[in-house]
């Protein structure tokens, strides 16, 4: 009775753990890969420009886009020739040519200005910040209510602390919503129904809560703004003695971190 | 008769007759009641009411108090035969030259021991006179004479009672400490929130130590009686915090590591255990110096790590709870984290504490655990060095959380909501709590 139990979940274990093997792999494989382009970039250094003569430098500097809102991010894009250094107003020295993503928090100009041995050369890219927010609901307005009917939580079988298949879609909506709310952060509660042993369920619903933190950064959420507390036993959503009670209380719960 | 080649043969088939039919007896042991002792002749040990020496208005009532916690105590000391109350002689010796040692000594009584004195309050004081007579030595009988004062109050009055039972108890137990003026410390919900608790061994003079006014969890009091280490939730999760009892508050105590609780202590007071998140997020085991340095994670494996105990007789060793193959198990492992032995073959076992000599286990077992199986969660008490455990509760509501007295004869544990204490064979169980939620108990070194 007993054996019969436990051997599905010991072989469910093993094939996790070799699925978790194949993902280290591939893991490693695409970290030795990127390292590699990587280095190709670099190995690759810029021909030195021939100057016999001395012709006037040229510049140019463009934003795209050239209007943001307060809190969002532009990228200047410039080029010169004929130069051998340049710098951009507030921004300092930069590269001949190149890129650059920048957050003003008003409406600037950046100016460039190239240096050769034949002049200076300036261009200028206006960047206009409109300070209304664009955000379709700002965070300030989100209340608890609403968080909750979006943020729902994530429920666990007996004893288990993995992330069942009807609880994927679950913690993709989780995260979608979380992803259009950069803004807030989040407390998941690791919870366990009330058979167990009180210590024993305060390590269950730790698992509980890093299993849901882990399923929400795999979808994209940042680490940075997920914080696990387990309650084990301790706050109970419901407390009768039955199976539709205790799968309650099996749960990792989110709320907003204030 | 056999000649002398065939004998061999003969004896070594006899023991594998024997092993085959003894293995799977003790394999299908289900409840056998075993215990320490069983063979031993208790003492017979009678106690006199003790005199009142004066009409003080408090002396009667103080005495009623003294004499009743003597008996208990020595009634719960679980090395003594009692004599019934109603077979005591009818004489009331306040003095030595006042007891008559054959009538104590004869039928129906048949005392070995006597336990006599005498009482008095006066000005607010108390004085108790205490002797243990010797019943069958008539010519030197004298064991025990002590004296005692103290406050005219119950407190006082108990206190007075513990400490001669006490002395009692290691004059005829081998020298080993009584338990009577031990306390033990729990987890109570009597003001609305989990607040660590502390009584006396008995269950009286319940008082509450914390006041946070949200969950603490898994007090376990430092061996010298002057910290309790427990686990309380706050903003971030469960830590370890650390109550002064001679500050009369908290002190500072912090472990680094995030959701960390039940702490314990080792014998010598220098280190702690518990259990804390891990790199991974998993709960893992970790130790810690007594005073905040010196951390060391002991455990690196999937699957909750909770509940450590060390050894107290060596602390080089750890007993713990792990659900590295599912269900949680008891462990043992040296206290570097090697050494990795399971002791539990299955169902759910947790709450593990180690024998104060070192040799015993107890923890909560459930043999049949699984998604809709019903039965209940007992205490269990296993030989380390051979695995052989016996069922020390049987049939009466979910156990849990075992801790065992100094003197290794008693254990504390948890019953439905309730603390109850029973010798360490499973006899003599007794509820100690009534009011609120009481759980989590915890005896203390001394």
């Amino acid at each position: 009775m007993l054996s019969e139990f436990r051997n599905p979940i010991s072989f469910a274990r093993r094939s996790t753990a070799n699925r978790r093997t194949v993902a280290l792999i591939a893991g490693l494989v695409a970290t030795l890969a990127l390292a590699g382009c990587h280095k190709k970039v670099k190995a690759a250094p810029p021909p030195p420009p021939p100057a016999p003569s001395a012709p006037a430098p040229t510049a140019s500097i463009t934003a795209t886009p050239d209007t943001i809102t307060v809190g969002q991010s532009t990228v200047l894009s410039w080029h010169t020739t004929d130069a051998t250094s340049a710098s951009i107003e507030g921004l300092g020295p930069v590269p001949t040519s190149g890129t650059r993503t920048v957050s003003p928090t008003e409406s600037t100009d950046f100016n460039l200005t190239a240096t050769g041995d034949g002049g200076t050369a300036n261009a200028t890219a206006h960047v206009t910040v409109n300070t209304a927010p664009a955000a379709p609901m700002a965070e300030s307005n989100l209340t608890e209510q609403q968080f909750e009917e979006n943020v729902k939580p994530v429920f666990f079988d007996f004893d288990s602390y993995s992330i069942r298949p009807d609880a994927q879609s679950v913690v993709a909506q989780d995260a979608s919503f979380l992803n259009q709310h950069p803004n807030v952060n989040v407390v998941i509660g690791g919870y366990c129904d009330d058979r167990g042993s009180i210590e024993y369920n305060l390590a269950l619903g730790e698992n509980r809560a890093n299993a849901a933190k882990q399923a929400l950064v795999n979808a994209g959420v940042s680490p940075n703004r997920l914080r696990t507390v387990s309650y084990g036993k301790e706050k109970q959503f419901c407390t009768e003695e039955n199976e539709s009670c205790w799968q309650q209380n099996r749960r990792a719960q989110f709320t907003m971190d204030q | 008769m056999m000649n002398g080649k065939k004998q061999p043969l003969y004896l070594l088939l006899l023991v594998c007759f024997l092993l085959l039919v003894i293995t799977p007896a003790l394999r299908a042991q289900d409840w056998v009641h075993t215990g320490t002792n069983l063979g031993v002749q208790h003492i017979r040990v009678a106690v006199a009411s003790f005199k009142p020496l004066n009409n003080n208005a408090q002396t009667l009532p103080l005495k009623s108090i003294f004499d009743q916690t003597l008996f208990n105590d020595l009634k719960n000391a679980g090395i003594f035969d009692m004599v019934s109350p109603s077979m005591i002689p009818p004489e009331m010796p306040g003095s030595p030259s006042e007891i008559h040692l054959n009538l104590w000594s004869a039928a129906p009584a048949n005392a070995a021991m006597v336990v006599f004195g005498n009482i008095a309050a006066n000005n607010g004081q108390i004085t108790v006179q205490g002797f243990l007579f010797d019943a069958k030595n008539p010519t030197t009988p004298q064991i025990l004479g002590k004296q005692y004062s103290d406050l005219a109050n119950d407190e006082a009055t108990r206190m007075i009672a513990h400490r001669f039972a006490d002395e009692i108890i290691s004059r005829l137990g081998g020298g080993i400490n009584g338990i009577c003026e031990t306390h033990i410390y729990f987890v109570s919900n009597r003001t609305g929130h989990k607040e660590i608790w502390v009584m006396d061994y008995d269950g009286q003079d319940a008082h509450q130590i914390t006041h946070l006014g949200d969950v603490a969890l898994s007090p376990r009091v430092s061996p010298d009686n002057t910290r309790i280490a427990f686990s309380a939730l706050g903003r971030d999760g469960w830590a370890i915090r650390m109550y002064s009892l001679t500050l009369h508050r908290l002190v500072y105590f912090r472990a680094p590591v995030g959701n960390s609780f039940s702490p314990a202590w080792t014998s010598d007071g220098t280190k702690l255990a518990f259990s804390a998140s891990g790199p991974s997020g998993n709960n893992e085991i970790y130790t810690i110096g007594a005073n905040g340095g010196d951390l060391h994670r002991i455990t690196a494996f999937r699957g909750p790590d909770v509940s450590p105990v060390w050894n107290p007789k060596t602390n080089s060793q750890i007993a713990w709870v792990s659900g590295r193959t599912g269900l949680p198990q008891i462990y043992i492992m040296n206290s570097d984290g090697s050494g990795i032995q399971r002791m539990t073959d299955g169902g759910y076992a947790v709450s593990p504490s180690w024998s104060p000599s070192g040799q015993f286990l107890a923890f909560a077992w459930n043999r049949h655990y699984g998604p809709g199986v019903l039965g209940g969660q007992d205490i269990y008490v296993m030989d380390i060095a051979s695995k052989r455990w016996i069922e020390v509760t049987h049939g009466a509501g979910n156990n849990d959380f075992p801790s065992w007295s100094p003197d290794t004869r008693h254990i504390v544990f948890q019953r439905d909501n309730q603390i109850w204490t029973m010798l360490s064979d499973g006899t003599d169980q007794q509820q100690l709590t009534h009011i609120g939620q009481n759980i989590m108990p915890n005896w203390s070194w001394k």
